[in-house]
C-alpha cells in the first residue's frame, strides 16, 4: 500500500489529509507535526485569545479544527519533528531517530518568526506564533505594562491593538514609513496608523531597534532605536516576519532560497513525488503572472492542499480529474473593533486609489472604506475596512473579473 | 444534509458565500442566510463553504 508522509501538521497538513481521501487516495496517510496540539486555527491567536483568559485546554476546545469522518485512518505523530529527508531512498528521519519510508510527500511545514539578531532580555522578548507563545505573551499583557511591539504589520498592528486593549502602554516600532505598508500601500497604512493612535497606541516609525537595554538582571528596561532614542518597555514582542521551515528538506536538490520553490500544479521543482502546501510553498499565482511568490495568507492551506492532494494522487496512480487553478489570495485581520479585508496582492501595485468612503479615522468607523490597488493599469488587488461583508464580496467579485479579462 | 451555522461564532467574513454562493448568502440588513437542507448533490460545495470558513462556524451533519 503507498504511503503518503505529510509533514507539519496545522492548517495546510490536515487539509492535504482531507483532500487527499477526497482525491480517492486510500492508501497510508503518515502525519508529522512538529507541536504536540492537534490542528488548531492560528489567526484568532493574536486576536481573542490575547484579549480572553481561555486555558490552553478552553481555547484548544475553540480552535481545534474538527477531525472529519471522512479522513478515515492516520498515522497521526504529534509532538513530533522530521529531522531530514531522504528521497532518494523514500525515507524520513524523525527528531527521536525512528524512521517512516514514503512513496510521496507534502511539505506543510509553515513558518517560524524571524528573530531580532541583538542579544539580551532573553525573558522578556516575546514572538507569536503558536498557542504556548500567545499564552506566554498573554500573561504579561496586565494594566500598566510598557509593551514595545517591533514590526509593524499585521500581527504587530493586531498584538498592539489587543495590548491596548487590555490596559497596556504600547508603542510600535516600524522601518518603513507607516505601519502595513508592504500590504496595504501609504495610503491605507497611514490611515490605520492614525486610528491606532485614536486608541492610544504609540508609533515610531522609520526606525530600527539597535539594541536592548537591560538590568543587572538581564530583564528589560528599554529597546534603543537607530537614532539613539530609547522607548522604555518591560517586554519586547519581535513581529519581523517569519522564516520558512525548509531546514529538514537540504541536500535532495530543492530550491529552498524563500519556501520551497513549486510549479503551478504544487509539485516541488525537481521532484514530481513531493508537493507543497500554505506558506511554505513558493509557487506562481497565475491569475497574476508566472512569479513564485510565498502567500502568507490564512485561505492558501485549503486552496493549495487541494491542488497538491490532486497532483500527489495523481503520481500514485489514482485517476483524479485535472481542474483549473487559479487561487485568488484573501486576507483579514480585526484591529480595534474593525475588519479589514484584503483580495489579490496588493503589494504588487504601482497606482493605488479609493474605490469608496474616505481614509479619515472617523469616516473609516462611520462609513467603511475600500482601496482598489492596479500595476500597470491593472487591477491587483482591494482591500477595505468597515464594510458589510455583500458590499466586499461584490468588489472582490469584481476584481476577479478585472483579473481574468486581463491575460499575461 | 443539514447545514448549522453557529451565529454566536461567525463573524460575518463571507467567504461561506464566495465559496458556496448557491447555499449561502448575507440579506439587505447584512444578516447571514443559509439553505438548511440543501441535496445531498450540494454535499462538496457545502464542505468547502465550511472549510473556508475562518471562525470555523459551520458544520455538515445529516
Ligand atoms: C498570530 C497569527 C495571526 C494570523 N492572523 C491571520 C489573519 O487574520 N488572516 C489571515 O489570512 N491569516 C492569518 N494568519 C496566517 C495563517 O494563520 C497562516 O497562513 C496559516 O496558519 C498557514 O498554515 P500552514 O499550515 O501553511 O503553516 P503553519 O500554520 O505554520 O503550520 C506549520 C506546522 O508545521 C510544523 N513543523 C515545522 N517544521 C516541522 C518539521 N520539521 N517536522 C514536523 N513539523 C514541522 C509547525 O510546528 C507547524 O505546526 C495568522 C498567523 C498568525 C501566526
Ligand atoms: S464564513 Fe463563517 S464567519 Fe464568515 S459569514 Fe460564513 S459562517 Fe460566518
Amino acid at each position: 500500500m503507498p504511503r503518503v508522509l505529510i509533514v507539519g501538521a496545522s492548517l495546510g497538513g490536515l487539509r492535504a489529509a482531507e483532500a487527499l481521501r477526497d482525491a480517492g487516495f486510500h492508501g497510508a496517510i503518515s502525519s508529522v507535526g512538529a507541536e504536540a496540539h492537534p490542528p488548531y486555527n492560528r489567526p484568532p491567536l493574536s486576536k481573542d485569545v490575547l484579549l480572553g483568559n481561555a486555558t490552553s485546554d478552553g481555547v484548544l476546545a475553540e480552535l481545534a479544527f474538527p477531525r472529519k469522518a471522512r479522513l478515515g485512518e492516520i498515522d497521526w505523530r504529534l509532538g513530533m519533528s522530521v529531522a531530514a529527508v531522504d528521497l532518494a531512498q523514500g525515507e524520513a528521519r524523525l527528531a527521536d531517530g525512528s524512521r517512516i519510508h514514503f512513496d510521496a510527500l507534502i511539505v506543510a511545514t509553515g513558518l517560524r518568526p524571524r528573530r531580532l539578531q541583538l542579544t539580551g532580555a532573553t525573558a522578556d522578548r516575546f514572538v507569536l506564533r503558536t498557542l504556548p507563545d500567545a499564552l506566554a505573551l498573554r500573561a504579561r499583557l496586565v494594566p500598566g505594562a510598557r509593551i514595545a511591539i517591533i514590526g509593524g504589520g499585521f500581527i504587530g498592528c493586531e498584538v498592539a491593538a489587543s495590548a491596548r486593549r487590555r490596559g497596556c502602554a504600547t508603542t510600535v516600532i516600524e522601518p518603513l514609513i507607516v505601519p502595513m505598508q508592504r500590504a496595504l500601500g501609504q495610503e491605507f497604512g497611514a490611515a490605520m496608523q492614525a486610528l491606532h493612535e485614536a486608541a492610544g497606541i504609540r508609533f515610531r516609525t522609520g526606525r530600527q531597534v539597535t539594541g536592548f537595554e537591560v538590568d543587572v538582571s538581564d530583564r528589560l528596561h528599554a529597546v534603543r532605536l537607530d537614532d539613539d532614542s530609547l522607548v522604555e518597555a518591560d517586554l519586547a514582542v519581535e513581529a519581523v516576519g517569519s522564516q520558512p521551515n525548509t531546514e529538514w528538506l537540504a541536500g535532495n536538490g530543492f530550491d529552498l532560497d524563500d519556501g520551497i520553490l513549486c510549479d503551478h500544479r504544487m509539485a516541488a521543482i525537481g521532484h514530481d513525488r513531493v508537493a507543497a502546501v500554505g506558506d511554505v510553498a513558493r509557487f506562481p499565482c497565475l491569475l497574476f503572472d508566472d512569479v513564485p511568490r510565498r502567500v502568507e495568507h490564512w485561505s492558501i492551506p485549503g486552496l493549495t492542499a487541494r491542488r497538491a492532494a490532486g497532483h500527489v494522487a495523481r503520481q500514485l496512480g489514482v485517476a483524479v480529474p485535472d481542474a483549473p487553478f487559479a487561487p485568488l489570495p484573501t486576507f483579514w485581520s480585526d484591529q480595534l473593533g474593525l475588519r479589514i479585508q484584503c483580495a489579490g496582492l496588493p503589494g504588487l501595485a504601482d497606482r493605488v486609489g479609493l474605490l469608496s468612503g474616505s481614509l479619515g479615522p472617523d469616516s473609516m468607523r462611520r462609513d467603511g472604506a475600500v482601496m482598489g490597488y492596479w500595476r500597470k493599469d491593472r487591477q491587483v488587488g482591494v482591500a477595505a475596512i468597515g464594510v458589510a461583508p455583500q458590499r466586499f464580496i461584490n468588489f472582490q467579485a469584481d476584481l476577479v473579473r478585472a483579473l481574468q479579462n486581463c491575460s499575461l | 444534509m443539514k447545514i448549522c451555522v453557529d451565529l454566536e461564532k461567525c463573524q460575518s467574513h463571507g467567504q461561506c458565500a464566495i465559496a458556496a454562493p448557491e447555499l449561502f448568502s448575507f440579506d439587505a440588513e447584512g444578516k447571514l442566510r443559509w439553505v438548511k437542507e440543501p441535496p445531498v448533490e450540494q454535499q462538496a460545495t457545502a464542505e468547502a463553504a465550511a472549510d473556508a470558513c475562518p471562525e470555523q462556524a459551520i458544520t455538515i451533519g445529516t
